[in-house]
């Protein structure tokens, strides 16, 4: 008897092993079937977008675009002494269709972004344009200012010519490309995104350890007390957790004013006195506080799921083998809480360094985050290339954690309520 | 929690201390919700417990500022409210019927590739929603649809379906799948069998997987602030707004409704989070 003819068959004749395949790919398909909307859906509507703003944020075509002769005609130009009268001649055509199209003042703000005082004198070209004759351009434009006889200008609108530029990200650390090329540092009292990024990791650190420290006690309370006890301690987690942010964060706001509770209780208890109240809110204190309450949830139900798996009985055997209890605690109770520990804190800081809400609203100046910078470039200087770069390197820290996070508890593991 | 009486003093009184600090924690989370209460109904403007309130003299409490919520001139509220519920009921219906398709995909067995999906489809909830807001708000200028109730309920079934996910998923752990073989053996098609056996089966998480959406949605403000016009004003807009230029008692009195609609979700979530515990034969 051959190999072939033992080989097990279904009624209809085909090998059982490949029926068997067959049926799994099916099963394969209609599961996979079953998540295609969603996924498509997230696709079009999610990560496309932040794949846009990937592009966006590397996009610098628009100078490109608009002085085309010029970039063209500096393709020979050394970048040493002044270019030649053929780049003058090609960017004031290109500067003269930008006036009748009215859109250089797009190309003014664009530039002075690269070297300060370009707005001024783009201007005044274009008011003394009117007048200029034909030919012998760079003697023309040169006799408008004589910031149009600097070198400087000349290579800072050369540094333009690339279609895409990497110089958003290099500016949201605080870093720049100077007129040799080199990647160097902002002068130092321009270094302003530093202390946002010092900052956001700073306040996201401490508030996941505060959170870590309040959270401890009372999930261990609620996972050790009798359920007709714990579920009315729950609540106390469960209703913060389920209200509006606006709402909480508006009673901090109240509580935190100088006329406000808090600090009456301090004068109260004669900690100040009632003519130098302390400022709570509207700096970092503030934030700190806020952020903490309404962070605290997501580290306890974590921490209360674990610790409720964990048997009393393990605590006692640790007692009666003679350990005092803080001993039974730390080398019996306190590791196996650690899984709900790193599930804890990670959620709690992949949540507080992406803060908006709170910081905006509490922070004032010194205690707002990154997310409120790129708030601000989105509606206030609609540098929306420097937001979306922004945006990026926040979006690269989160992934970086949320992937340690998928590693160590998976996301399946994750629980709401 | 009582002590065992053998217990020695030192123990007692870092027992002591244990539970005065877990009694401070939980005035931490709690007490601040309670601060609004009182206030919404205070009959100055001012956002401090006046002398009246503190001796509790009745003249010292009005409705004034509920009222002002209701009929109040210019009074932004109303349109919010319907904006508000309009919105987050469609983003729910949404993110209810993705999410819980794609729960039962993902809890089959068969599923491919499942962890590095699941964190796929879960992703809008981690990343900040700074990030979410822009990106999604230049995809809506692009496509056209900024400033409208259906870009808005979209940018929210993003958000919203992770919840979904997640809570269909767990129910979806404990579940019998001889039950859907029976159905099958019996000559029910798929769709009848998911309709009339799954579904009540699922039920519970699927509902609080749509309470979590409706929450979501109805709470969110940084996707709204980048994407909503002058007509598609959100409650959560409105108090932004308000706690940005001036807090006034009004917003206490919106801030007090709010409160009270999530005590009534978070008692149907736990009665519903119960219920599913019993179908699927957890007890603890």
């Amino acid at each position: 008897m051959s190999r072939e003819t033992q080989k097990i068959l279904t009624t209809d004749g085909i090998p059982l092993e490949e029926s068997l395949k067959k049926a799994e790919k099916k099963n394969k398909l209609k599961a996979f079937l079953l998540v295609c909307p969603l996924l498509l859906f997230l696709i079009i509507t999610y990560v496309f977008p932040i794949g846009d703003m990937l592009f966006r944020s590397i996009d610098d075509r628009m100078v490109t675009n608009m002085l085309p002769k010029t970039y063209k005609a500096m393709e020979n130009w050394d970048g040493k002494d002044l270019p030649d009268e053929e780049v003058f001649e090609a960017f004031y055509l290109d500067y003269k269709k930008l006036v009748e199209d009215k859109t250089f003042g797009k190309l003014a703000t664009q530039l002075n972004y690269e070297k300060n005082g370009f707005k001024s004198i783009l201007k005044k070209l274009k008011r003394k344009m009117k007048k200029f004759e034909e030919g012998n351009y760079k003697e023309q434009i040169m006799g408008v200012h004589k910031r149009w006889t600097n070198v400087e200008y000349w290579r800072a609108l050369k540094r333009r010519a690339p279609a895409y530029s990497y110089s958003k990200y290099l500016k949201g650390v605080d870093m720049y490309e100077n007129e040799d090329g080199k990647i160097v540092q902002v002068p130092e009292d321009r270094r302003v995104h530093k202390i946002l990024w010092v900052r956001t990791v700073e306040v996201a650190f401490f508030v996941t350890v505060l959170c870590f420290l309040m959270a401890y006690p009372i999930a261990h309370l609620l996972a050790t007390l009798p359920m007709k006890y714990s579920n009315l301690l729950m609540i106390c987690v469960l209703l913060p957790f389920w209200t509006s942010l606006l709402v909480r964060t508006a009673s901090w706001m109240i509580l935190l004013q100088q006329q406000g509770i808090v600090n009456d209780f301090f004068v109260w208890i004669g900690l100040v006195s009632d003519e130098n109240r302390p400022e709570m809110m509207y700096n970092k204190t503030g934030t700190y506080v806020a952020m903490t309450q309404i962070l605290l949830p997501f580290m306890v139900l974590p921490l209360y799921s674990v610790m409720k798996t964990i048997s009393p009985s393990l605590m006692r055997a640790g007692k009666s083998l003679g350990g005092t209890p803080f001993v039974a605690f730390w080398k019996v109770y306190f590791p196996l809480t650690i899984p709900g520990i790193g599930a804890g804190c990670l959620l709690v800081f992949i949540l507080a360094i992406g803060y908006y809400i709170t910081p905006a609203l509490v922070g004032g100046a010194s205690g707002t985050l990154i997310s409120n910078q790129i708030a601000f470039h989105m509606k206030s200087t609609l540098d929306w290339s420097f937001a979306s770069a922004m945006g990026l390197m926040l979006l690269t820290g989160v992934l970086a954690i949320y992937w340690v996070y998928n590693k160590l508890v998976g996301v399946d593991n994750i629980k709401l309520g | 929690m009582a002590l065992p009486k053998y217990t020695e003093p030192h123990y007692r009184i870092w027992h002591y201390f244990y539970l005065f600090i877990c009694s401070c924690v939980f005035f931490f989370l709690i007490a601040p919700l309670f601060v609004i209460f009182p206030l919404s109904f205070n009959a100055e403007e001012f956002l401090v417990f006046s002398d009246g309130m503190k001796r509790l003299d009745p003249d010292a409490f009005s409705l004034r500022w509920y009222k002002d919520m209701i009929y109040g001139t210019k009074n932004p509220w109303g349109l919010a409210a319907k904006n508000s519920f309009i919105i987050a009921l469609f983003a729910t219906l949404g993110s209810v019927i993705l999410g819980t398709v794609a729960a039962l995909g993902l809890s089959s067995r068969h599923m491919p590739y499942k962890g590095i999906i699941m964190a796929a489809l879960i992703s809008p909830m981690i990343v900040p929603l700074i990030i979410s807001g822009v990106a999604i708000f230049f995809f809506m200028a692009k496509v056209g649809l900024a400033a409208t109730h259906t870009g808005i309920v979209l940018a929210h079934i993003v958000l919203g379906t992770p919840f979904v996910v997640i809570t269909v998923t767990a129910t979806l752990s404990g579940f019998d799948h001889s039950v859907t073989r029976a159905a099958a053996s019996l000559g029910s098609d798929p769709v009848n069998t998911f309709m009339k056996i799954t579904l009540p089966l699922i039920l519970p998480g699927v509902i609080s997987g749509g309470l979590f959406a409706f929450v979501t949605s109805f709470d969110e403000v940084v996707v709204v602030l980048f994407l909503a016009g002058l007509d598609n004003t959100t409650i959560p807009i409105q108090m932004w707004t308000g706690l940005r230029e001036q807090l006034s008692p009004t917003i206490l009195a919106v801030a007090t409704c709010l409160i009270i609609l999530s005590t009534l979700i978070l008692v149907t979530a736990e009665l519903l989070r119960r219920r599913s515990e019993r179908i699927r034969g957890i007890n603890r």
